[in-house]
C-alpha cells in the first residue's frame, strides 16, 4: 500500500497540517509528524514500518495496527489519497 | 503616485454581532494606494458603533429607514450631497439596494456615482426566484417554495420533508425540523422581515462562500472563496479562512458571464459528501467579511469605487490562501454629547 499527501494539504515543521481546498487544519504529535514526512518523501507502507520499527522500540505487528489506523483516520479526513 | 480625493457615503455602519458590511468596506477604502476618500457614514440607528468610530468615518448623517418611503430617502441624500458633494455611494444593506437601484439615474444626474446590479439581475437572484435561476445558468440550488401563510406551509408535506431551512426576503434562516419549528420561524421572521417567506429543502454539507465583484460585462474583477470555521448563533462567521478551491472560482466565473452580474456578489454555498456544490443564496452585495478579502490582497471595495468612476481596473488574478479573520467586539467608550448631537441633529 502506498498513498501520498493530497496536493492541497501542507505540512508544517511544526507538526500543523492545512488542507487549502477546505480550510481544515489538525496538529500532529511528533511520532504522526515523522510518518507524515516519510508519507511525503514517497516511501511505502513496508519502507515507513522499517524506519519506524528500527527507529522505536516497537514490534512490528503492533507498529502496522497503528499505522493502518492512522492511514484510515488519514485518508476519512481527506488529507491522504492512494497512490497509485 | 498622487492619490484621488474622492468623497464616498457608506451605510451600513452596524459593526455589532450580526455585522454590515460598512465598516469593512471602508477599512478596505482606508487602505488603498490610489483612493484619498473623504468617507460619509449613513446611519438609520443613532447607536450604529461606525458612526462614532471617527478614524475611519469623517462624518456621519442619519437617514430615514427605505420602508418610510423613497422620497423622503433622497431628500435627505441630496441634502447630504449638497454640503458634502458626494462622489460614489455605496449602499451596503439589501434592503436598501431596492430604492438605490431606482434612484440610480436620478443620483447620477446629480453627480453621484453607484455601482450597482441591474433591477434584472436583482430580481432573478431573489431566493424565490432560485429555482429559474439553477435552471437557466446550470448550477445546483435546492428546491425552494415561496409561502406567505400558515397553510401555504402545510400543504408542502407533499412536495419535501422535514428539516428544511426557514428563510426571510432579506435576512435570517432557520433549519425547520418539524412543522412546530416551520411555523414558529416562519412568525419570527414575518414579524420582522414581512412576507413571502421562502422555504428550502436543507442540503447537507459545508458552508463555503465567495465575494466576488462583476464588472457588468461578464467579467469577474476579483473572487476569493472562504470557509467560515465557526458560525454564531446568529448564523454569522466567527471567524473564516480563504481557500484554494478551483471548482468554487470556476462557478463564480461562469456566474459572472452568464449573468454579466454588475457590482459586488456573496455566493451561499454548499459543499456536499459527493463534492457538489449547491448554491442557496447570492446576496447581491459585497458580505461583511470583505475586509478578509482586502488583507487576502484583493481590494474590492477600492476596485468598485473605481469602477464606479469608470477607471480602468485590472482584473485580480492571485490572492493568499489560508488568510483568516477572527471577529471580535470591542466596546468603544463614547461620550454622551456625541450621541446628543446624532440623535437631535442627525449629523455627527
Amino acid at each position: 500500500m502506498k498513498v501520498k499527501i493530497k496536493r492541497s494539504v501542507a505540512l508544517s515543521d511544526s507538526g500543523f497540517v492545512f488542507d487549502a481546498s477546505t480550510g481544515d487544519s489538525y496538529s500532529l504529535n511528533p511520532v504522526g509528524q515523522e510518518i507524515m514526512d516519510l508519507i511525503k518523501s514517497g516511501k511505502s507502507d513496508v519502507e515507513i514500518a522499517g524506519h519506524m520499527t528500527t527507529k522505536f522500540d516497537v514490534e512490528a505487528s503492533t507498529f502496522e495496527r497503528y499505522f493502518y489506523d492512522f492511514v484510515v483516520t488519514l485518508k476519512q479526513m481527506q488529507i491522504v489519497e492512494e497512490n497509485g | 503616485m498622487d492619490r484621488l480625493p474622492v468623497t464616498i457615503a457608506v451605510s451600513g455602519l452596524n459593526n455589532i454581532d450580526s455585522p454590515g458590511p460598512g465598516i469593512p468596506v471602508i477599512r478596505g477604502l482606508r487602505e488603498s494606494a490610489s483612493l484619498a476618500p473623504r468617507i460619509i457614514g449613513l446611519a438609520y440607528d443613532n447607536l450604529e458603533p461606525g458612526a462614532y468610530m471617527h478614524e475611519l468615518v469623517d462624518k456621519t448623517y442619519k437617514v430615514p429607514y427605505p420602508g418610510e418611503g423613497v422620497e423622503p430617502l433622497l431628500e435627505r441624500i441630496r441634502y447630504i450631497h449638497e454640503r458634502e458633494k458626494i462622489d460614489v455611494l455605496i449602499p451596503n444593506f439589501d434592503s436598501e439596494l431596492f430604492t438605490f437601484m431606482k434612484s440610480e439615474a436620478l443620483l447620477k444626474s446629480w453627480g453621484i456615482s453607484m455601482f450597482l446590479p441591474t433591477l434584472k439581475q436583482f430580481e432573478e437572484r431573489h431566493k424565490t426566484n432560485l429555482p429559474a435561476y439553477g435552471k437557466k445558468y446550470s448550477v445546483h440550488v435546492p428546491d425552494s417554495w415561496s409561502v406567505t401563510s400558515h397553510s401555504d406551509i402545510y400543504n408542502l408535506r407533499e412536495k419535501t420533508e422535514f428539516p428544511y431551512v426557514v428563510k426571510g426576503k432579506f435576512y435570517d434562516a432557520y433549519i425547520a425540523y418539524d412543522m412546530d419549528q416551520a411555523l414558529l420561524f416562519f412568525n419570527k421572521i414575518s414579524a420582522k422581515w414581512g412576507l413571502p417567506i421562502v422555504i428550502q429543502e436543507f442540503v447537507k454539507g459545508t458552508e463555503v462562500n465567495v465575494i466576488a465583484l462583476g464588472d457588468g460585462k461578464g467579467n469577474t474583477v476579483g473572487a476569493v472563496p472562504m470557509r467560515k470555521q465557526y458560525i454564531t448563533d446568529k448564523g454569522k462567521a466567527w471567524g473564516g479562512i480563504t481557500l484554494d478551491d478551483p471548482s468554487m472560482m470556476e462557478l463564480t466565473h461562469k456566474i459572472m458571464a452568464a449573468t454579466k452580474w454588475r457590482g459586488g456578489m456573496e455566493l451561499e454555498l454548499i459543499r456536499t459528501a459527493k463534492n457538489e456544490l449547491y448554491l442557496i443564496e447570492i446576496n447581491p452585495r459585497l458580505p461583511a467579511w470583505v475586509y478578509l478579502a482586502v488583507a487576502a490582497g484583493q481590494n474590492l471595495p477600492e476596485a468598485m469605487v473605481k469602477l464606479a468612476l469608470r477607471q480602468k481596473v485590472e482584473p485580480y488574478t492571485h490572492y493568499d490562501v489560508g488568510k483568516m479573520f477572527i471577529r471580535y467586539s470591542y466596546d468603544m467608550i463614547c461620550n454622551l454629547d456625541a450621541f446628543e448631537k446624532l440623535s437631535t441633529l442627525g449629523e455627527l
